[in-house]
């Protein structure tokens, strides 16, 4: 975690794309990202997806509404979503309240297996965040130097025009 | 919240357009999206109804480029406008990292502008944050019509101020599109700090990347 946020190392990440190997596997998805609740990309693997940031902001946002609807008929926690199309079917599962799980696939595997691997992707993966979270509480917040944003600074007045 | 991820080298961060309906929030959007070359803009995905309305989301990202070895990423969203839609507008509000509230000059639409902001600053406190303590601007918008307010109305309206506690900070602070006022000054003895203001045009672009500059300035401060 940082102040303004929350930071991902290496070897966390490397962990959780194990994780994410392992599940695309055992349940034959295409591709499986994990996203923030905000819909950033965190990480992902398997087949490359088009425009991946408007799948991730619009899985976070499905994600979020699901959950508040969930809440207000009295619901406490939302279990996997699956939407299933004719060519192409998505889930989403939430990770430890901090990330969602996406997953994309095909016809080559099914629903079933894909959710029941899911279960088991997603308790790997509450591991590994639960020991983020317990780390996270212990040492100093990373915070990005001087260099960086004086350079950001040049860059958005290059984009935005100054 | 902005997410560094130092796996992948990534820096991403979450600007948010509120204020009230048919204010010109998509339109700031749909702007940057047209002047952006799209080597650095990915596609603007919009939720909105038959009508064009805002329903759930604008979402535009913006690629800054590599910066230090880092990938750094602006997204753009808006909320709806309208009073119904309250709960997607707290819903877009999650890990927001800078607001720009997007008034509507007209007269008579202050009323709106107020509730609006009066709702912006509720819906920050109920995801625990303090819209005094985050990277906040304000673009008032359509000043090209000519039942817009005065400009001191509107400041007095919707940018009051709100008292200034890090002494670090307490320094008077010229506003510097409004010469002769203060983003930071001492009333009464009381610190007081405002949130930057722009003029705008959104469908003439005036005022667009202004207002963007200044708000995506003020985030990546915050990472330092």
């Amino acid at each position: 975690m940082t102040a303004s946020g929350w930071s991902l190392g290496e070897a966390e990440a490397r962990r959780i794309e194990e994780i994410l190997h392992e599940f695309l596997r055992q349940s034959g998805v295409a591709s499986a990202l994990l996203i923030d609740h905000t819909g950033q990309t965190v990480t992902g693997v398997g087949a490359s997806l088009p425009d991946r940031d408007g799948l991730a902001s619009l899985a976070a946002a499905d994600y979020s509404a699901n959950d508040q609807l969930a809440s207000l008929i009295g619901d406490v926690a939302l279990g996997p979503i699956v939407h299933q199309g004719e060519r192409g079917s998505v889930l989403l599962a939430d990770v430890a309240r901090r990330v969602i799980l996406l997953a994309v696939f095909d016809r080559r595997t099914t629903p079933g297996l894909v959710k029941f691997r899911a279960k088991g992707a997603v308790q790997a993966l509450e591991r590994v965040f639960t020991g983020m979270a317990r780390d996270a509480g212990q040492g100093a917040a990373p915070r990005m130097e001087g260099a960086f944003l004086g350079e950001a600074a040049e860059e958005i007045d290059r984009l935005f025009g100054a | 919240m902005s997410m560094i991820n130092y796996a992948s080298r990534e820096i991403n961060c979450k600007l948010v357009y509120y204020g009230p309906g048919l204010g010109g929030k998509t339109t700031n959007l749909e702007h940057v999206y047209q002047k952006v070359a799209p080597q650095f803009r990915g596609k603007m995905i919009s939720l909105a109804t038959e009508t064009e309305r805002t329903l759930f989301f604008d979402f535009l990202p913006v690629d800054l480029g590599t910066i230090r070895g880092f990938k750094t990423r602006f997204h753009l969203y808006t909320v709806p406008g309208q009073v119904y839609y309250n709960a997607s507008r707290k819903l877009i509000l999650k890990g927001v990292d800078g607001v720009v509230f997007v008034a509507d000059s007209q007269v008579e639409r202050m009323d709106a502008n107020i509730e609006s902001m009066q709702n912006l600053y509720d819906n920050m406190l109920e995801h625990g944050l303090d819209l005094t303590k985050i990277p906040f601007v304000i673009q008032y918008n359509k000043r090209d019509l000519p039942n817009a307010a005065p400009i001191a109305d509107l400041q007095a309206a919707l940018n009051p101020g709100w008292p200034l506690e890090q002494p670090a900070r307490q320094v008077v602070t010229p506003d510097p599109n409004y010469p002769g006022e203060f983003l930071i000054q001492q009333y009464d003895g009381v610190w007081v700090e405002r949130a930057p203001a722009f003029e705008a045009v959104a469908t003439q672009g005036i005022g667009v990347f202004d207002t963007l500059r200044a708000v995506s300035k003020l985030v990546i401060k915050t990472l330092g």
